[in-house]
């Protein structure tokens, strides 16, 4: 009876501990989180810290693409007949556009390095955390034309700013949509130019990882896993992958952060 | 314990083994017959659940209006006009033309929607708010990507845009319940523009015959 109310005390202690430890290490990163960046004077409306401060507008901010393989784990994604598997190659994908992003000096950012599955929520957290970035989200489709690429944006998405000045997470896209339809069409634009058939300008959908995102945001499809041979898929990265890096160079002076939250730039 | 009360004990104990073995096989039927009977009856709820609302001759025949693929670009919509008798009840009316939209077109490659997907319920709000609930084929038969769930969703709605002016918007529920994504790219949390000019918030009126179909459409929460 003794050892079993000693072994309560001990619980309870090492949950006090627990706790303890917890809120300390919450404090520790929301401070870090906050902290001003070396590089950039004026915060970002991140959907979690933004205030409503009508600071100016920074240009030529942007330092940071987070990249963002969809799907992952046992979210294949869309499967082809040949075993195509979306996740995989979009992970290859996104190892090439990163490659030609680092070539022009950004710094770039995985949504997830192997096969996990990070929630939607959570890898546009990577994204709400930097101070100036762009967010591409890429995917494999099941049906178009092989070979064609499409750029999505996110579609009109009322702004809700909250009375203490933060902006919704439910909407964080919201003050971006301006920006994520800029940048949307530089890189439909260039990818146009290389796989005949895609669409000149970027489309407009209510894509779910886009909507959570406090950045310029895209999502990229590529056509399709109906190909007989994933070579075919895998001849198109290096293409892809030069798109998006030169129109994130040729985006990156419109790049303005929207002052107020709410606000379309 | 004296040896009356031992046989007692053993006569009663032996009779309780004969009744349970002479009851078991008895009881063992009826259980079956029992989950037999459920099982007709769940069958019969769904099928009776499913049914697709039957045309009525009776009702004035329109032109309806129904968007499937365009078979001169697959990555559009394109409205075929199909003459139907529709009924002037706009709940009836939008289980016809979506169920006539699940049919699909003459030409199957141009269907939109799975071939096993059902309607399984439908109801408007007083504001204008359409509810969709659909069974998990339309999620999980559905090819995966974002160009085949957003042209789903758009011809679902502009379907409805054409033929039922009194909605407003659509919610889309796959088994009655609210979903994330319809098949891990289309967000299905908000609703659906649909009569979008005559949606105050929306900015820009669905052109009923525009080639940029997601665009013209507006998700709302």
């Amino acid at each position: 009876m003794l050892l079993a109310v000693q072994n309560i005390e001990r619980l309870r202690l090492r949950l006090l501990f627990g706790m303890a430890f917890a809120t300390f290490a919450g404090v520790a990163i929301a401070l870090a989180m906050q902290a001003p960046s070396p590089t950039q004077s004026t915060p970002s409306p991140t959907a979690t810290s933004a205030q409503a401060s009508p600071s100016a507008q920074t240009p030529n901010g942007l330092t940071t693409v987070v990249l963002d393989p969809a799907h992952g784990g046992t979210d294949t994604g869309a499967r082809g007949a040949g075993g195509i598997r979306e996740s995989e190659i979009v992970l290859d994908f996104a190892g090439e556009v990163r490659k030609a992003l680092e070539q022009q000096e950004f710094q770039v950012l995985l949504t997830r390095q192997g096969n996990e599955n990070p929630s939607f929520d959570d890898r546009s957290a990577i994204a709400n955390a930097q101070r100036a970035a762009v967010f591409v989200t890429l995917h494999i489709s099941s049906t178009g034309v092989p070979g064609t690429v499409r750029v999505y944006v996110s579609s009109d998405l009322p702004a809700v700013t909250q009375s203490n000045g933060f902006i919704s997470w439910d909407r964080a896209q919201a003050p971006f949509l301006g920006l994520s339809k800029k940048y949307g069409d530089l890189v439909q634009g260039m990818l146009a130019q290389r796989f005949k058939g895609s669409p000149d300008t970027a489309q407009t959908g209510t894509v779910r990882q886009l909507r959570t995102t406090a950045a310029p945001a895209i999502a990229v499809e590529i056509s399709s896993v109906t190909v007989n041979d994933r070579a075919d898929l895998d001849r198109m990265a290096a293409g892809v992958a030069d798109a998006i890096a030169r129109s994130t160079v040729a985006f990156k002076p419109s790049y303005v952060i929207p002052n107020m939250p709410g606000a379309l730039p | 314990m004296n040896e009356r009360w031992k046989f007692w004990l053993i006569t009663g104990l032996v009779g309780a083994v004969l009744t349970a073995a002479i009851y078991a096989p008895m009881l063992r039927k009826r259980v079956k017959r029992a989950a037999g009977v459920q099982q007709q009856s769940e069958e019969q709820a769904r099928r009776e659940l499913t049914e697709a609302v039957p045309m009525n001759p009776g009702d004035p025949r329109v032109k309806a209006k129904l968007f499937w693929l365009s078979d001169a670009d697959s990555s559009t919509l394109a409205p075929a006009i199909v003459e139907l008798p529709l009924s002037k009840d706009p709940v009836l009316r939008s289980k016809q033309v979506l169920n006539t939209l699940l049919a699909g077109p003459v030409d199957a490659e141009l269907r939109t929607l799975p071939t096993d997907a059902v309607l399984l319920a439908f109801y408007i709000l007083p504001d204008g708010t359409a509810i969709a609930d659909f069974s998990e084929a339309l999620a999980t038969s559905i090819p995966s990507g974002i160009a085949s769930e957003q042209l789903a969703v758009d011809s679902m709605a502009r379907t409805l845009e054409a033929n039922v002016p009194p909605i407003r918007r659509l919610k889309i529920l796959i088994h009655g319940q609210e979903v994330e994504t319809l098949a891990g790219h289309v967000d299905l949390t908000g609703t659906f523009a649909v009569n979008t000019a005559a949606t105050a918030m929306s900015p820009t009126p669905a052109p009923a015959n525009s080639r940029s179909v997601s665009g013209a459409l507006v998700a709302r929460r």
